[in-house]
Order: C-alpha cells, then structure tokens, then sequence
C-alpha cells in the first residue's frame, strides 16, 4: 500500500504494548489513539533513566542532580521548540495539558463588554467551555463558525462574525470528531486582518501534521503530550513571546516571580510567568524524548502514513451495511480519526463486542456535543490510528463491525 | 471472551432492549426528572405517578424517553416492570437490590424472586464501564419518586 511508513515492523518494535494479548489471548489491536497514544521504549527509557539517575528539583537547587534535572527540562523545551519551529525557547510555556493553556488564555487575555470571541462549532468541550467562563466573566459575546453538511467549516459568514470588535479567534486545527483539516493559515490571516488573536488547537494536529507556528502566522498554539507519544501530565502553550509577556500571570508561586515583598510582587517572564511552582519535570523530558522520536521518523511520513490508513479505513467501513462516516470523505482533507455510526446499535454496544475480539475504540460523544448535534447524532464510535497502526489492523475492525451487526442480529 | 459478552447481553437484555415495556412518556405524573450520563451523552427522562392507598404510596405508573445503548434501555424496561404497581417503600427495596447487584463487581448472586428479569444484568457488573449504563434510569427513578414524596408532603 503506498504511503505506508516503510519501517512499519520496526516502529511497532518501537512501541511494547503493541506486543500485548487481552482477554481470551486476543492481540491488542489499539485504534483509540486521537484519545491517547501509545508510548514508544525510548520515551519510557528517558523518563526511567531521569527518575533512577537525576532526579531533583529545578532551578533552585545548588547541587549536580538540581543542574541535570534543570538542564534535562529546559533541554525538553529545545526539542519542543524545534519541533514547532518556534523562533524561541522562550515562547515554550509547559502547562498540565492543552486545556490548562487554553483557560490560561482565557482567564488571562482581557476581554470587555462589546468584545467578541469566535470559536467554532467543531470544537472540543475544552475550546468551548473556557471561552463560554471567559466571556461570562466580561460581559463579551461568543460568537462561532457552524458547520457545513459535509462536516466542514462554514465560512460564509465570516466576515460578518470576525470583525473589528473581535479580540480573540480560537479554532482547532484538525476536529477530533470529524477529521477536519482546518485552513488554518486563513483563519489566522483573518484575524490578524482585524486586530485579533489566533488560537490553535493543535491537540489532535501535532501528532500527525508538520506544525510550524511561523509557517501558520498563528498567535498562540497548543497541544497536549500524551497524543505525541509523550506521557501524560504535560501540555504545551506556545505563543509570540511579545505576547505572552503582555499577559498577566495565571497562578501565583514560586518560579513565576522576579521579586516578592509582602506587599507586592513582580514578575518573571515567560515562559517561567506561567510555570509556577515545581512543573511536571519528569513528564516534560519523556515529552521532549517524545517529539526528538517523532520528528526521527518525520512528520511528512507520518501524515503520508495517516492518510494511507484512513483511506483504507474509509473504504473498509463503507463496505459495512447500514454505516454512516461522519465527516468528509476525502481521505486527503482529514486526520486519522474517522467517527461512524452503525445503524440499529449504539455506539457503547460497537465498543464492547469490538473489545471482545481486542479492538478499542472510542464511544460517546468524544467532548464533542455541539459538533454530533449539529448533525443530529446523539454519540457515535470512533476508529482513529497512528504510525503504528497497520492495514491488518483496519481489517480486523471492519471484520468486528460485520460481526457486530450479526452479533445484534440487525439486517 | 465471547462468554463474557454473552454474560453481559443475555437474550433478555436484547429482548428488552428491541421491545421496550412501558416506554413512552404519559400523564398523569408528580415528578419528571432528566438523566445524563456525562461520558457518553445517554439520556433519559423519567416520570412518575404515585396514588395513595392504604398502606401508603404505590407507584401507579413509571413512563419514560431514553436515547443509549442497549444495556441502559433494557434496565429503563425491566426497572418498570419490577416498580410499577408496588408499594413505595418495596420498590426501593427491590432498588437497593439491584445497587448491590450492580456495585458488587459480579461477586452478588442476584436473587430472581426480588429482580426477576434483573437478574440479567448480573453480567454487567463485570464491566464497570457499563455499571452506569444500568444504572441510569434506576438513579432517575429514585430521584423523581423522592421528587414526587416530597410533592406530596407540602401539597
């Protein structure tokens, strides 16, 4: 199949889990990775190595193991840097994961009565609900993009919802629901047309995607570590440096201070502003192992890769009677999430006859409500891979599908 | 492991879940409450009607509208079977009952003279991502019930 990564059996290796059986001896077939990727041993093997050999705190202490460990985290900054193409380290702020930055921005970007944010209808709960708190706070409105049938953005209006009051333009890069691929490049331009700042949510783009955030001309950026292959715990913010040191702090405590008396205090700048007290030390290394793995095996194979298998998803699940992909259904236009519903069985009953014979997915409504009730799906299933993720794999869960319709006697 | 699956959808959560009792929503009712299970969006509203008797309350009717997956439209189905028609305080006995059942990881052996076709859902309790999948319209019930009480108490 063209397109494939040609290392496949060797990136598999990469990754043990993928050597494990479930229940009744079944081998693990993982399509749940738009929810959290697996971890290959070289991120496993740093995050090891770092706990058994230099662990301390940062920055403050004065011995060999408190220089390791704050050349280890800092070094994790350089790689998620590079991996942006960011023009500097210090525009990297380390948050818990993509929805803490998100209410970072929302709680520190400062909106007014008559200021408007957009956001889109295709957004996940945690680009919705953090804007919807921020403009409450300020008395702004919320205004969004829908969606068109086809499961795309709808634009037409755009120049009506982006316009001079608007101050903030926060979107997602690819949906986590639909697989859209967003012009984001546009929406950015766009905004800055009018005065306002880009937000991307590039949670489900960073896996899969080159991300360049000069490239994209956008204002902020986030994506969380356990979607890349690093662990959880660890999300990244990045944003123009003038910018980020324009905000206000989000917490209060040590590291984010440049000097404090009882009555005052100033503030160090980003990215430390935003980092205060003890960060996810360990968590930041294995995530910088993490994005060092994925730009060796390279981001443009590993979209080449993700499209290869999503057209082969496509086309796998629609020889299935009676399912129906949301989203388009041009495998070049979206990510490796394909989201369906199968007529006569819901998605929770998909899942778990799937789990029986080792497949996982994802059922419910993916922290996407408003996206399925624009197109009037209560909750749906959901199939998404990644660069380990092999054709065989696809046929086994379309076999499940076909097994499951028979399984619910439905047809 | 089909074993396990077909513990957990026995033949009489399908049939109950292709041919759901009592489902519809009807007058007369002194509580309506709306259930959610918030991980994966299922749904039901509920209602209840309670009349007096002699011995005290009794559940005359329990009606409802419920989107979701099999396992949580057949326990919608087979709790008003067991309620509907008793007295208050047996229905939350059989209620407890079934809680125990469910919470009980699949160590409980369900009593069929108290659950009756409840004992189904035995399985389910293997599967704790679906524990609140049975529970759902049994949580409701016992709200809108408590609602309906307490109704009847200022009224």
């Amino acid at each position: 199949m063209e397109g494939l990564l040609p290392d496949l059996d060797v990136i598999r290796k990469d990754f043990p889990i993928l050597e494990r059986t479930l229940a009744g001896g079944v081998p693990l077939v993982y399509l749940d990775s738009a929810n959290t990727s697996q971890k290959p041993q070289v991120v496993i093997d740093t995050m090891v190595d770092h706990l058994e050999r230099h662990n301390a705190n940062i920055a403050r202490a004065m011995h060999q193991l408190g220089a390791e460990a704050t050349e280890a985290y800092e070094g994790a900054r350089d790689q998620v840097a590079a991996f942006l193409n960011a023009p500097s380290r210090n525009e990297v702020v380390f948050t818990k994961n993509a929805t803490e930055a998100l209410n970072l921005l929302a709680r520190t970007i400062e909106l007014a009565p008559g200021d408007n944010v957009v956001i889109t209808e295709m957004e996940h709960h945690s680009n919705i609900v953090s804007w919807q708190l921020a403009c409450e706070r300020a008395g702004a409105e919320l205004r969004w993009f829908g969606l068109t049938d086809d499961g795309r953005l709808d634009l037409g209006n755009a120049d009506q919802l982006v316009d001079e009051n608007t101050k903030v333009v926060a979107f997602t890069w690819v949906s986590n629901m639909l697989g859209t691929i967003n012009p984001v490049t546009d929406l950015c331009a766009r905004a800055k047309a009018v005065g306002a700042w880009s937000v991307i949510d590039a949670s489900q783009a960073a896996p899969q995607l080159p991300v360049d955030v000069q490239a994209v001309d956008c204002d902020f950026l986030v994506f969380t570590g356990h979607k890349v292959c690093g662990p959880t715990g660890i999300g990244v913010l990045w944003g123009r440096e003038a910018l980020l040191n324009e905000l206000p702090p989000f917490h209060g405590g040590g590291e984010m201070i440049e000097t404090v008396t009882m009555a005052r205090s100033t503030y160090a700048k980003a990215p430390h502003r935003f980092e205060a007290g003890t960060p996810p030390i360990v968590e930041a290394v294995g995530l910088g192992a993490a994005v060092d793995y994925l730009g060796h095996v390279g981001l443009e194979a590993i979209h080449r890769h993700e499209q290869a298998i999503t057209a082969y998803a496509l086309e796998g699940l629609q020889s299935v009677p009676g399912l129906t992909v949301l989203g388009p259904l041009d495998a070049a236009e979206r990510g490796g999430a394909i989201s369906f519903e199968l007529d006569g069985v819901h998605p929770h009953d998909i899942a778990q006859v799937l789990d029986s014979r080792g497949v996982a997915v994802r059922a419910g409504h993916h922290c996407a409500k408003p996206a399925h009730a624009r197109y009037g799906v209560q909750s749906s299933t959901r199939m998404s891979s990644y660069l380990y993720t092999t054709p065989a794999e696809i046929d086994a869960l379309v076999e499940g599908l076909h097994h499951t319709r028979s399984y619910f006697k439905v047809g | 492991m089909s074993t396990d699956l077909d513990a957990l959808y026995q033949e009489i959560i399908l049939d109950h879940y292709k041919n759901p009792h009592h489902k519809g929503l009807r007058d007369p009712f002194e509580a309506e409450v709306h259930h959610v299970n918030p991980t994966c969006g299922d749904e039901v509203t509920l209602r209840v009607h309670l009349v007096d008797s002699a011995d005290g309350a009794v559940v005359e009717d329990v009606s409802y509208d419920s989107v979701g997956c099999s396992i949580s439209q057949a326990s919608a189905s087979v709790l008003t079977d067991l309620v509907i028609g008793k007295p208050v305080d047996e229905a939350m006995t059989i209620h407890q009952t079934f809680l125990e059942l469910m919470q009980g990881k699949g160590q409980v052996e369900p009593d069929e003279d108290v659950l009756e076709d409840g004992i189904a859902f035995a399985g389910v309790a293997k599967f704790p991502a679906r524990v609140k999948c049975a529970l759902l319209s049994w949580m409701a019930w016992k709200d809108a019930t408590s609602q309906a009480q307490t109704q009847g108490e200022t009224a």
